[in-house]
């Protein structure tokens, strides 16, 4: 009957030297899963433990990678973005039409963009499809899930309508029309790493500089982590919001250019699925779905988790339907985690007894607005 | 620890006894070593202010939480509860102080929920709704089993609650704000029907903030202070005032008004404000509201639950609109600003419920502390750290947090430094005005003295504070000015020399009832 001080906890009575290992497994999870599979693989495999091959499964990851940090900011904003893979799809289809060139039938002439034109114009299309997201969850209430959800259909129907359900498969360009170069990303090297990976590393690189060393990052995480509260602060909770759906529809584009140019050619159905690979990695990285905890590190390590699984599952030889099944289980485990890790925390916010917050939040579930009034 | 208490009752007697019970949320001991006993057939009431831990002990008795420390003993024996249907099992059950029903499901199934009675083909629902409507025939309220709860008025809802405890035909029964509610008529009902349930041995555990009418009920009275017993004693020995005294502990200086410092020129002015009823627009929680403070002056809002003084706060915040009038700073409208414009020109809130309203738990004291003044230390596109740390740690120093530094999380502060946080962030923003709502809510009373100390320091350097409390004692300490508010209006308005019977008749504290839709507005939380 000893007066247990505030931090102990009941649930692990365990020594402290062992308690802190356990601590630094649990927070440091995603990224010992990493060196784990790859000791593994590497092991099961000749092939698995070389510059090329982690090369090679590192532009794999970045598609996901760069999609994962767009997901990770809206995450943290406590919201879900389920378009990501529909606009990753459409972005290609778009970059493929604008480089078969645009015919302006009233003028009589076909107009031929050049690539870094067409690479602005299909991200300006991607924080359009954000843009709509953001207004729909902001400003007309509509939960995150729905509204990116009927935007999953939407932008993929108009991906398929743009061709018809066809692929573009010219991709090239023409010295003669000064439009080549789109194959750049997909399959040049600077310094011997695909663009494609620069491209995310650049990606995460401002994305962390965002988060940690600016006011939007704080007013993100703040109103990730208690909207009400953020917005009696003073922060514009709304602007963050539309915002974050802005920059994931962008991240969503950049990587639809990379695969488009990757492939060198852009189909409609492209992308399908992705984005419940990218809520994966996010959730992999230790972000909270509930908003307000994440960061990219984790996210990076969390896309490269996924991807390094599957890939080495594919030069081990292991059916395609098993990788399906391994991808899920990691999953899975890493929510398990998750709501391990921050089970103490939620215990340590819940306030004193007999204090008017309590039974306020336990309320907030089947609130009826009739008890509500009589407050205060 | 707890002062002994002078009256041991016979093991007999006792069916529930708790032994040194101490439970811990975070850094806040919320029951310090309590000993409680409930006894057989008896109505034991627990008397305390908001936060001395009421309703933790009554929910670690009805198994709903565990203690972090102590025992309970059933009849003498040893028992532990894993959950609420565990103690329910064991004859314990609960009204809780929040209503717990399924708004979207019929009366007859929130009665039921949990435990449907089977029949041949799934659920008897036939059986169910004939044992409802018995137990709304003993409640004397007509209500049909089949109408959806979220259709009853807040008083019948609670009735619905009291009834689905009834169901279950516990030995001890415990009722945490049974009335806030219900009408005076339907009190007397529900006294009828404890008195009923003691006679046949059952054991009733009741609180209630007002006071009054938990005299009329009780048999022993238990007061509890800051999570430890202060006083237990038979219920016909005692009278209002032995509660009350014994509640508040000796006067405890909450201190009196600065002085010394000239008011300076009206800093918020508030006029003709309305704020409607956002469930029934007709309906005006606050009704045509004038009111000015000065800079360097400290006003109180004193008044019941649902005199609408949060409304009030929260129109001149920004957070909800007005229905009509203005709210001028400094002489400027602000009326048709958002609530970070108005922070920007000086004007803050600190909102009744930090933990909702006020902290992001997710995020450092630090972090916390300096969200609402992110641009005093953004530098070209990007926040400097040094400048962030400095200001949060003069902050930290200045508010008195004591916390392990910045870089702590917020979740292990005690609730009194936690309210410092917050009231720290907004005094970073330099603010001209300031309103607090119910600045001294579940936090200790040292706390609660600090938090004043802080005001009347912010004050007598110009700031001008409002404050909103429905504890009257609080009213009498560095406020220069008492406003009481009594359905969205102000009823009147003393100086800092008034009395607590002048406040609370003025509140509509003394009216028994006058309106009995309205009768939840006359009560308090105390």
């Amino acid at each position: 009957m000893t007066d247990a001080s505030p931090d102990s906890s009941r649930s692990r009575p365990k020594a402290s030297a062992g308690f802190s290992l356990a601590k630094l497994l649990l927070e440091g999870r995603a990224f010992f899963a990493l060196i784990a599979i790859i000791v593994v693989f590497s092991l099961l495999s000749p092939y698995y433990f070389t510059l090329g091959n982690f090369l090679t499964m590192a532009s794999h990851v970045a598609i996901f990678g760069i999609l994962a940090v767009g997901m990770l900011l809206v995450i943290l904003n406590g919201g879900i973005d389920l378009s990501v893979g529909s606009t990753l799809g459409f972005s290609g289809v778009i970059a493929g039409f604008l480089m078969q060139g645009v015919q302006l039938t009233a003028l009589g002439v076909i107009l031929f963009a050049p690539v870094w034109v067409v690479a602005v114009l299909v991200c300006v299309l991607g924080a359009l499809v954000g843009l709509v997201n953001g207004v729909l969850i902001a400003w007309l209430k509509v939960p995150a899930f729905v509204a990116t959800l009927g935007m999953l259909y939407v932008v993929r129907g108009a991906a398929l309508l743009m061709t018809n359900g066809l692929t573009y498969n010219d991709l090239g360009g023409k010295p003669e029309l000064g439009n080549t170069g789109f194959d750049w990303l997909g399959f040049n090297r600077l310094l011997d790493i695909p663009v494609g990976v620069l491209a995310m590393v650049v990606i995460a690189l401002i994305g962390s500089i965002i988060l940690n060393r600016t006011a939007f990052g704080r007013w993100l995480y703040a109103s990730g982590g208690n909207e009400r509260a953020a917005e009696l602060s003073g922060v514009p909770v709304k602007k963050v919001q539309v915002s974050v759906y802005m920059l994931s529809g962008i991240c969503a584009s950049v990587a639809g250019l990379i695969l488009s140019s990757e492939l060198t050619s852009a189909g409609p159905t492209a992308g399908t699925s992705y984005e419940l690979t990218a809520i994966a990695a996010v959730v992999i990285g230790g972000a909270a779905l509930t908003g307000g905890r994440g960061n990219i590190r984790g996210t990076l390590v969390g896309a490269f988790v996924i991807g390094f699984l599957s890939d080495g599952l594919v030069i081990i030889g292991v059916s395609a339907y098993w990788q399906t099944v391994f991808t899920g289980a990691v999953i899975v485990l890493a929510v398990l985690l998750n709501a391990i890790q921050y089970r103490p925390r939620a215990r340590l916010s819940s306030p004193a007894g007999g204090s008017p917050t309590s039974p306020k939040k336990d309320k907030a579930g089947t609130a009826d607005p009739a008890l509500e009034k009589t407050a205060g | 620890m707890n002062a002994a208490p002078e009256f041991e009752p016979a093991a007999s007697d006792t069916v529930l006894a708790a032994r040194n019970i101490v439970k811990t949320y975070g850094g806040t001991h919320a029951l310090k070593g309590v000993n409680f006993d409930i006894r057989r057939g008896k109505v034991t009431t627990l008397f305390g202010e908001n936060g001395a831990g009421k309703s933790t002990l009554m929910k670690i008795l009805s198994g709903v939480t565990m203690p972090t420390s102590g025992s309970i003993e059933l009849d003498g024996q040893s028992v532990t509860f894993s959950s609420s249907s565990d103690a329910r099992d064991r004859g314990i059950s609960i009204i809780h102080q929040e209503l717990s029903l399924a708004p979207n499901l019929s009366v007859r199934d929130n009665i039921f929920m949990g435990r449907e009675i089977r029949g041949a083909t799934g659920v008897d629902f036939a059986e169910e709704a004939r044992q409802t409507q018995l137990l709304m025939a003993g409640l004397e309220e007509d209500i049909d089993p089949l109408t959806l709860v979220q259709d009853l008025r807040l008083g019948q809802q609670q009735i619905v609650e009291i009834a689905r405890a009834l169901s279950v035909d516990s030995r001890i029964l415990i009722m945490d704000e049974p009335t806030s509610a219900l009408s005076a008529t339907e009190v007397e009902v529900l006294f009828r029907v404890i008195r009923d349930l003691t006679a046949r041995g059952v054991s009733i555990v009741y609180i209630s903030h007002h006071l009054e009418e938990a005299l009329q009920i009780t048999d022993h009275a238990v007061v509890l202070r800051d999570g430890s017993i202060t006083a237990t004693a038979n219920a016909r020995l005692i009278n209002l005032e032995w509660i009350v005294r014994n509640m508040v502990g000796e006067n405890f200086d909450l201190g009196s008004p600065p002085t010394g410092h000239a008011f300076g020129e009206v800093a918020l002015s508030i006029d003709n404000v309305s704020v409607a009823d956002a469930a029934s627009p007709e309906r005006s929680l606050v009704d045509r509201l004038s009111l000015d403070v000065r800079g360097g002056e400290i006003v109180c809002i004193y008044g019941l639950m649902g005199a609408g003084r949060t409304e009030l706060l929260e129109c001149v915040a920004g957070r909800l609109p007005a229905a009509g009038g203005r709210i001028l700073l400094e002489g400027a409208d602000i009326s048709r600003l958002g609530i970070a414009e108005r922070i920007a020109r000086g004007l803050v809130l600190v909102p009744e419920d930090r933990q909702r309203d006020g902290l992001v738990q997710t995020m450092s004291v630090g972090a916390n502390l300096s969200l609402a003044s992110i641009s005093a230390f953004v530098k070209g596109m990007f926040l400097s750290r040094s400048q962030e740390r400095s200001l949060v740690d003069g902050s930290i120093r200045d508010v008195r947090v004591k916390t392990a530094g910045g870089a702590a999380p917020i979740g292990s502060l005690s609730g009194g430094n936690q309210q410092k946080v917050v009231i720290g962030k907004m005094l970073t923003t330099n603010p001209r005005v300031m309103l607090l709502d119910e600045p001294s809510r579940g936090i200790d009373i040292g706390a609660k003295a600090e938090v004043f100390r802080l005001l009347s320091e912010r004050a007598a350097r110009g700031l001008a504070v409002v404050f909103s409390t429905s504890e009257v004692t609080e009213c009498l300490s560095i406020a220069h000015r008492i406003i009481v508010m009594h359905r969205g209006r102000i009823s009147a308005e003393f100086g800092a020399d008034a009395t607590k019977e002048e406040i609370m008749a003025a509140s509509g504290e003394a009216v028994i009832a006058d309106h009995e839709e309205h009768r939840s507005y006359h009560r308090d939380r105390r």
